[in-house]
């Protein structure tokens, strides 16, 4: 599992944007983590402590907004939410194959002081 | 750089409440802190340098693998019999993650193949940095085919793009026809997926049909190859497509 990769490139963002607009602390990191993306969001919170220590983002909090997987129905021409990419759209019983979201790896924003 | 929509004071973090918070915390941040809207991917430098590897691998006209397979599907085996049969026709190279053995690497330079070897370590997958590091190693300029055989494994290396043409699924038939399920963006993103082992497929009592239901649901666009590397069988299908693959990207 790679959570300790990925949270150290938000934190890398977090740091990095605070050091840019002149800030002296990052207060909280907001992710957005869809539920196939691969990482599991309990890890990230253990990684989070590790990758904080000793940057301008120690003690910041974190914030997960995860993301449920949707698949777009080219036949309805409407998003459903899946669970994975097996469900039928349930408007048309046909399986789609394009998923629109739940793979998100994102920082969504962070809070500085 | 980022800092974009750069809100002072600004604490309405507009929640959309459909979406469920992994666990309640305060978000009445006490002090006062502006939030940043970023909005950036976490793949991003990845992504970044998958690209250009791509473009660096697509001046080089070479056509580029990405081999992943749960621990043991038979990547080496099938890598090192592609590169073999491929012989005189196109030259591949290889670049292999390993945990921490030299095994695979040793296996196949003993068949004469081109080979180098990074070792990951701890690490869960290959990424774009790793492999331009190792190709840098390869003389390219003798080469036709460059495989880049990943860390066995079926979640951490689908997030990374490595800059390759085809990803290419291994499924072996030891290991349940239920698998395409169970990693299903991993199996989504093939372009090619390899049912491997097929000599063992009726001593494993193989389902078949299954498999190849539940791969034709996960994994919509990708080419299926059944074969064994051990035996031959299938290989040449495979082959014939691959040479066909190198043929319209050199000339593309
Ligand atoms: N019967 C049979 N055995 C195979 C075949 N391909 C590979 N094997 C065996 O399966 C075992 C694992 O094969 P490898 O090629 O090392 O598999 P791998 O995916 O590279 O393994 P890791 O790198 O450890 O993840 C070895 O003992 C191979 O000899 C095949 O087509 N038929
Ligand atoms: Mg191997
Ligand atoms: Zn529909």
């Amino acid at each position: 599992m790679h959570e300790v990769a990925i949270m150290d490139e938000a934190v890398r963002m977090a740091v990095d944007t605070a050091k840019s607009s002149g800030a002296s602390r990052v207060l909280g990191l907001r992710l957005r983590i869809g539920t196939l993306s691969g990482v599991v969001p309990e890890a990230m919170r253990f990684a989070f402590d590790v990758v904080c220590r000793g940057t301008m983002a120690e003690g910041a909090s974190l914030e997960i907004e995860s993301v449920p997987a949707s698949c777009w129905c080219a036949q309805c021409r409407k998003e459903f939410e899946c669970a994975d990419l097996l469900n039928e759209c349930p408007r048309c019983l046909n399986v789609s194959g394009e998923l629109r979201r739940g793979r998100e790896l994102e920082i969504a924003s962070v809070e500085l002081e | 750089m980022g800092g974009e929509n750069v809100v002072i004071g600004d604490h309405s973090h507009d929640h959309e409440h459909d979406h469920h918070h992994e666990h309640g915390h305060d978000h009445e941040h006490a002090h006062g802190g502006k939030t940043v809207s970023l909005n950036r991917s976490l793949l991003e430098k990845n992504d970044r340098l998958a690209e250009r590897n791509r473009g660096f691998f697509k001046a080089k006209r070479l056509l580029v693998l990405n081999v992943v397979s749960s621990p043991g599907s038979g990547k080496t085996t099938f890598i090192r019999e592609t590169a073999k049969k491929l012989g005189k026709k196109l030259r591949v190279g290889v670049i292999v993650g390993d945990l921490a053995t030299d095994n695979d690497a040793a296996e196949l330079r003993k068949a004469k193949i081109p080979v180098v070897q990074i070792t990951t370590g701890t690490v869960c997958h290959l990424d774009a940095e790793m492999v331009s590091k190792a190709a840098a190693q390869l003389d390219l300029d003798k080469l036709d085919v460059l495989v880049i055989e990943n860390v066995g494994n079926l979640v951490c290396p689908a997030d990374y793009d490595l800059g390759e043409d085809l990803r290419v699924v291994l499924l072996s038939t030891t290991e349940g026809e239920d698998k395409p399920l169970k990693y299903p963006p991993m199996f989504h993103s093939a372009n090619v997926v390899i049912v491997a082992k097929n000599d063992l497929a009726a001593a494993a009592g193989f389902n078949r049909q299954q498999a190849l239901a539940n791969l034709k649901r996960i994994s919509h666009h990708a080419e299926i190859f059944e074969l064994s590397s051990k035996t031959g069988e299938g290989m040449e299908a495979w082959l014939d497509f691959l040479a066909k693959q190198r043929e319209e990207r050199s000339n593309g």
